[in-house]
């Protein structure tokens, strides 16, 4: 099968004619030794298709670019039988710089010229016969949108072959400088190569020098010397040269009659989406438009799943025999799945949202409007991007931080994400808001919505509070460039939204899914076995403890409430008592602290294991109702005012995620990180909780 | 030391000389040269070849980071990064 790169510019449609080619049959692989996700896809069983990332050129400055470099030249640069160099017919000029690039490492080459329907409109005239002449390869006219001329780069896919591509790679700028000249000729006899570009991306991308090993570095730093290469100066005149054959080709093959529609249409709306006043309320509202839209739409998928899967465990548990199986199925792993699916129609709602912001092009406006309300904060505008997405999820947020190119920015970006508010602590937040806060109204405006909005305040407070602290502490004060392109604004296609969606939410599924699902079972072991006979002879105990009781339904409650509390979990949460007592929680609390460290949400599911075990059939009545009337030896009642804002407090800023701890080592490759942020969320949620719970009792 | 060669160039009368931050917003100018040799490269990749034409389209709230038009498309780029490129009105 045919092995083919598609490389091009941010924003040159690349992914959106991945998606064209390959339709749903897609996969996401890595690259060897990193974290940057590969995705790959099938063109029938003609080709292997991969989506390189986004790059203006094959010289690397973010984790992103550098696969790009590596993916082209591994294997001798053979790794690819043909690479596609998608570019936007509407900004041609900047974008053949990559395509000029790669063709000179000696890959066979296509240039596909896409927004056929763009130039179309506005009347522009591309010649592409002399675009093919002049560059030296085959040229696509296409349009990823409208999928017209995609026929053509199929059948050209179907009838390709590497053996037969009629095109020489060139070095003309090698020709110019002879100095450079000879320093190549010498390499070429230490070292063979076939093309003079390839064998200087070793002398002139840093992170490519590092992989060779050391006789060679030092053969090439002495040549380097002898030749008094000046590599950086080099590079400069590179780009000055391939731009002035670039404008020359540009100049003969494009006819530019008018300025496009899109560019007035784009001004036009800059002037409201970056003004000072209204650029921030338009932002404002579309999120709130976004997180109203989630909300509503999220519930009712989320209540057919909650309720299907109850049934499906109800189900299994009657009809499955009883014992070890009937048990770790219905009381184990399904409410472990559940934990995972639930989150599902939430996430994928959310980024469905801002996947379309990104692909109208409006999320780089959001940059331009905050990144100097960030900068103080050691954040830039990037942020916004991993900082919105974490109201979804920090997973995925925290891989969005890849296309800061700063070090430090990411880095604190990273660092901070896992404040936002994300789905998982939202159940949380409803029951401990619904137990306390009155649902009367203020200004049509209900207490408890208000109350969900200010934990929403506080994640992003918090966030942005720990951010600017942050860097404070933190040395290297560099602050980056931002350069980043503006798109012309476009209507979103929902095809390539729909695929980001897909994408994000599976990563979702899958990283999540193992951690939650790993301590639903180890849960169930906990609450399923005991240390000592108590444990085992529960009933025996029971019922000599309540002679009175006859009902079957009653003792087997009272039974269950006792085998937890002296289940391994049950001593546990006994255990920690002293430690959380001062935040006002009792041991059930406990137990779920601790089976929600790995996973937040799980709390909301101990608490109904907690209380639906120990449950008293006779009085039917949800775990809302039940924590309600809980109380403790000396019949006051547990879940107090103070209590449910100590535990709202705590969730809100203790990590208690698993998955995002594994997240972060996987991106900043070291445990240093999400082990201080462990450590730093965990002690500001006990001192915040603690403070909260003793100033409110005082 | 850039400070000063900047005073002697408005003192000699070369008035159209200046920091891109300098430009009036909605007025284009000539781009001459960069001071940051960190992001030269990264710029000029991205079309910002000098001798290439520059307009200052609007600024960020806070007049920071700006927007220009260059090479056919809009590009934002930080305050501080734009006082270190050099324009000719």
């Amino acid at each position: 099968m045919l092995k083919v790169g598609l490389a091009g510019n941010p924003n040159s449609g690349k992914s959106s004619l991945f998606n064209k080619l390959t339709g749903l049959n897609q996969k996401t692989g890595n690259y060897p030794g990193i974290t940057v996700d590969k995705k790959i896809g099938f063109y029938k069983s003609h080709a292997e298709i991969i989506d390189l990332p986004g790059t203006y050129s094959i010289y690397a400055r973010s984790e992103d670019e550098r696969v790009v470099i590596n993916e082209l030249i591994s294997e001798g640069a053979k790794n690819f039988d043909l690479v596609l160099v998608v570019v936007d017919a509407t900004n041609l000029r900047r974008q053949l710089l990559l395509f000029s690039q790669i063709r000179d490492l000696g890959i066979p080459v296509a240039l596909v010229v896409n927004m056929a329907d763009i130039l179309e409109k506005s009347g522009w005239i591309l010649n592409l016969d002399i675009l093919s002449k002049e560059l030296q390869t085959e040229v696509f006219l296409l349009s990823s949108r409208t999928g017209k001329g995609i026929r053509e780069l199929k059948n050209y896919l179907k009838s390709f072959s590497a053996d037969n591509y009629p095109f020489q790679a060139e070095d003309a700028f090698v020709e110019e400088k002879p100095e450079l000249e000879g320093f190549l000729k010498e390499l070429k006899t230490e070292f063979p190569f076939e093309y003079p570009f390839l064998a200087w991306q070793d002398v002139s991308q840093d992170h490519i020098f590092q992989q060779l090993d050391s006789s060679k570095q030092s053969k090439l730093k002495e040549l380097l010397e002898k030749h008094k290469i000046n590599v950086a100066s080099y590079l400069t005149a590179g780009i000055i040269y391939r731009f002035e054959k670039i404008d020359r080709v540009v100049d003969a093959c494009l006819d530019r009659k008018t300025e496009l529609k899109q560019v007035n249409l784009t001004k036009a709306f800059d002037k409201v989406a970056t003004h000072k006043v209204f650029g921030f309320v338009l932002f404002i509202a579309i999120l709130l438009i976004v997180f109203q839209a989630v909300f509503s739409w999220a519930s009712y998928p989320m209540d057919f799943i909650d309720e299907n899967m109850g049934l499906l465990a109800s189900w299994i548990s009657q009809s499955l025999p009883e014992g070890f199986f009937n048990s770790i199925i219905s009381q184990g792993l399904l409410p472990g799945l559940t934990g995972v699916i639930i989150f599902v129609p939430q996430i994928a709602l959310l980024f469905l949202f801002i996947s379309i912001l990104e692909e109208t092009g409006y999320m780089s406006r959001v940059v331009f409007i905050t990144d100097r309300l960030l900068r103080p904060f050691g954040l830039n505008g990037k942020s916004v991007v991993p900082l919105l997405s974490g109201a979804a999820c920090a997973i995925p947020a925290v891989m969005a931080a890849r296309t800061i190119e700063n070090p430090r920015e990411r880095l604190l970006t990273i660092l901070v994400t896992p404040f936002m508010t994300c789905s998982a602590r939202l159940p949380i937040y409803t029951i401990l808001i619904a137990l306390v806060v009155p649902s009367g109204f203020f200004y049509g405006i209900s207490f408890q919505a208000l109350a969900l909005f200010g934990m929403y305040v506080l994640g992003t407070t918090t966030a942005l509070g720990s951010s600017f602290i942050l860097n404070l502490i933190m040395k290297n004060k560099t602050q980056g460039s931002l350069l980043m392109e503006m798109p012309l604004y476009k209507l979103p296609s929902f095809r390539n939204s729909f695929f980001t969606m897909y994408e994000k939410s599976k990563t979702f599924v899958l990283e999540a899914g193992k951690i939650i699902l790993s301590i639903a079972l180890i849960l169930w072991v906990l609450a399923s076995f005991g240390p000592n006979e108590k444990f085992d002879n529960a009933e025996q105990i029971v019922k000599q403890d309540y002679p009175s009781l006859s009902n079957e339904a009653e003792i087997n409650s009272k039974v269950e409430a006792y085998k937890l509390e002296h289940s391994y979990i049950g001593y546990l949460g006994k255990g920690i008592e002293p430690a959380i007592r001062p935040l006002g929680y009792d041991w059930k609390i406990g137990i779920a602290l601790i089976t929600s460290f790995a996973a937040r949400e799980v709390f909301v599911g101990t608490m109904g294991t907690i209380y639906g075990l120990g449950s008293n059939s006779s009085e039917p009545s949800t775990i809302k109702q039940r924590m309600q009337n809980d109380t403790d030896s000396e019949g006051n009642k547990i879940f107090t005012l103070p209590v449910a804002l100590s535990l709202l407090i705590f969730y809100a800023l203790a990590l208690q995620c698993m998955s995002t701890i594994a997240i972060v080592k996987r991106e900043l490759k070291s445990w240093k990180y999400p082990l201080y942020q462990l450590v730093f969320m965990s002690g500001l949620a006990y001192l915040s909780a603690l403070l909260v719970y003793q100033v409110m009792t005082f | 030391m850039l400070k000063i060669n900047f005073a002697q160039q408005m003192k000699k009368g070369a008035s159209e000389i200046k920091r891109l931050s300098d430009l009036a917003i909605g007025h284009e100018a000539t781009l001459i040269d960069f001071k940051n040799e960190e992001s030269k490269n990264q710029l000029m990749e991205m079309g910002c070849i000098p001798g290439i034409r520059i307009k200052r389209e609007y600024d960020a709230p806070f007049g920071d980071p700006i927007c220009v038009a260059v090479s056919g498309y809009f590009l934002m780029i930080r305050k501080a990064e734009a006082e270190m490129i050099i324009v000719e009105e």
